[in-house]
């Protein structure tokens, strides 16, 4: 049976008249997008006020995927907190791992072996690659490009089976140690990442033809979300973000560690600060990464891969079995942990994402009086605001994608 | 401009008020008064280039006094200079300058301070809860809040405030007895109450539901 509406029609000139007395702004709406949305990547919620399909302004609501690991940290070695370092940016495990790893032994004041860093250096730069190809399809596959994000993940899925060899899982990694590695690297672990090497180049090409002179992806990207340089530095702004921004600034170049110093790469730049310059600066980066492990792979030096002090690291299995003082450092380091001294260390690498620091304020003993993490998606998320006023909505998907961030981290 | 400038430069400027500056592992630390702490990051950001606020973290020192602490990670991008300075914040009055205005980026680190220590920031634009939710009655990382938490009432959903069923857990989803039970039985989802789990935990040997 048909139902029947009566619809009233304001007169155009009573609706003129309307608008002349409200302004011509119109009505404003606020709308929630998010915490569940498929182009927040996570649970980050932000509050659109919108003036048609203008934005106003937009504020960000964090803290849903609050886990409280600073709390969790102050109650375990500092050992037992790697595994928590996986979950931080979960896309890029490793460079967690390497980074706590380092700023654990700044505070006990431990250097490790050169095979040790050099690994390391590898596993960071496999989180980079690894980071960016998710944050390039992914940045694609949310402005309508779906292609890409099938390309890149191929790839990534080849880095998750070399996470695996060197750390027997795939995303949680928790491969570091205080003073070393879990383990040395298997034997088929370089053949395997040569192999890598020689394919990525091909996907990295293909994205770029795809991508990098589109004239849809060009007109979603330019001049969209610009962040000037001065802004971005006084929002605190780091990674790939900052730099897409025309800030030559790179921890790994300015405060190298880890033997960063030993190896020759470039900083990507951008000049204008938008959606496009990040992109490009990512996929750059992922050059100067592969480049990196390159380097580190022919000039891998031989030796120990962790710090032989026994009161640091696990001793040896079979000398735990065997010897009485082994015995005595097993027991001590698993149930006391390390003997940390007093004092107060910043360290912070630099992570796919940005400047991950964390800031240990120790009390002596084996664990953290505090552990404060710096965490890069947290600060870079703050200029959201900033660079989504005045946009369409549609805009906004590809700002947040381009600003590559990791919920994980943001809320800890 | 090096850090024993800028600290030097600090030390002309603000006189007795800096004191000797502290440094552990190569990192520098001044402790500076509570009262001038705004006013010395804004000479540090203008007249020594300190242009980043890295980060700004809370800390409990329970049973000291002063009982908390504000550090604030400087770095300056031109010259690159990492310095912390440090403030003490008494239990009985908790309140710091915002540096809001001095860097932006401070925004939403003072708000979780707040958030987990309960420290006020004066001048703060929109000092609300960040990590926790709004309505929260306690600051979770200060050293006398347990590890398990304190039960606290949940915020009501938009959607069907009231009308939400909690999900049947009991034991929880990893939770399994021993003895000579089945899988089945062991499965946690299958019993209405704990009372009805336990039970049937604590007699094996009862006929298990086909």
């Amino acid at each position: 049976m048909a139902m029947q509406h009566e619809i009233e029609l304001i007169e155009s000139a009573a609706r003129a008249q309307d608008a002349m007395e409200k302004g011509l702004g119109g009505e404003r709406m606020i709308i929630n997008m998010g915490p569940s949305h498929p182009s927040t990547h996570g649970v980050l919620r932000l509050v659109l006020e919108l003036d048609g399909e203008e934005i106003v302004s937009a504020r960000p609501v964090i803290g849903y995927l609050h886990r409280g690991d600073e709390k969790i940290a102050e109650n375990m070695t500092y050992t037992q907190f790697i595994p928590y370092t996986d979950r931080l940016d979960y896309l890029a495990p490793l460079a967690n791992n390497v980074a706590y790893a380092y700023a654990v032994e700044k505070l006990c004041d431990i250097e490790v072996p050169p095979r040790c860093q050099y690994i390391r250096v590898i596993c960071a730069e496999l989180a980079r690659v690894s980071s960016h190809l998710l944050g390039i399809g992914c940045f694609g596959m949310d402005i309508g490009a779906m292609t890409i994000f099938l390309y890149t993940f191929r790839e990534r899925e080849k880095i998750h089976d070399l996470c695996e060899l060197i750390s027997g899982a795939r995303f949680t990694t928790s491969y570091t140690r205080i003073g070393g590695l879990a383990n040395d690297m298997p034997a088929d672990f370089l053949p395997m990442l040569r192999k890598f090497l020689k394919e990525l180049p091909a996907t990295i090409d293909e994205v770029d033809k795809l991508l990098t002179r589109n004239r849809v992806f060009i007109e979603r990207t330019r001049e969209i979300g610009v962040l000037p340089k001065a802004d971005a530095i006084d929002l605190g702004v780091t990674g790939p973000n900052l730099r897409g921004s025309g800030v030559e600034w790179d921890i790994r170049k300015a405060h190298p560690y880890g033997g960063y110093q030993n190896f020759d790469f470039d900083i990507p730049v951008g000049t204008v600060g938008d959606c496009y310059d990040r992109y490009l600066v990512r996929m750059e980066e992922m050059r100067q990464s592969m480049r990196i492990i390159q380097q580190a792979m022919d000039h891998m030096p031989d030796g120990p891969w962790n710090s032989p002090d026994a009161k640091i690291l696990l001793p040896e299995k079979k000398a735990v079995l065997t010897k009485m003082e082994e015995l005595i450092h097993q027991f001590i380091n698993v149930t006391e942990g390390i003997n940390a001294p007093p004092g107060e260390v910043y360290f912070s690498a630099e992570n796919p994402k940005g400047e991950l620091g964390f800031y240990i304020v120790s009390k002596g003993g084996g664990t953290p009086h505090r552990l404060k993490i710096r965490a890069p998606s947290f600060a870079n998320l703050q200029a959201v605001p900033l660079m989504a006023k005045g946009h369409m909505i549609g805009d906004l998907v590809a700002i947040l994608a381009s600003i590559d961030f990791v919920m994980g981290e943001c809320d800890r | 401009m090096t850090l024993q400038d800028a600290i030097q430069k600090l030390k002309t400027r603000f006189g007795a008020a800096v004191p000797a500056p502290v440094e552990f592992r190569g990192e520098v630390t001044v402790s500076v008064p509570r009262e001038k702490v705004m006013e010395i990051c804004r000479f540090l950001k203008t007249e020594c280039a300190f242009d980043m606020l890295t980060d700004l973290a809370g800390v409990d020192n329970y049973g000291e006094d002063p009982r908390y602490e504000v550090d604030y990670l400087l770095y300056s991008l031109t010259d690159h200079n990492r310095l912390r300075l440090k403030i003490g914040v008494p239990e009985d009055d908790l309140v710091v300058q915002s540096v809001t205005g001095v860097w932006r980026t401070a925004d939403w680190h003072e708000r979780e301070a707040f958030d987990m220590f309960g420290i006020r920031f004066r001048g703060h634009p929109n000092l609300k809860r960040i990590l926790m939710w709004e309505g929260y009655p306690h600051h979770p990382l200060r050293k006398d809040f347990p590890l398990a938490g304190i039960p606290a009432e949940l915020p009501e959903t938009a959607v069907d405030a009231g009308a939400v069923e909690r999900a049947p857990m009991l034991g929880g989803p990893f939770f399994s007895g021993t003895g000579t039970l089945s899988s089945v039985s062991r499965e946690p989802r299958q019993y209405d109450t704990i009372a009805e789990q336990q039970k049937k935990l604590k007699n094996p040997n009862k006929q298990e539901p086909v």
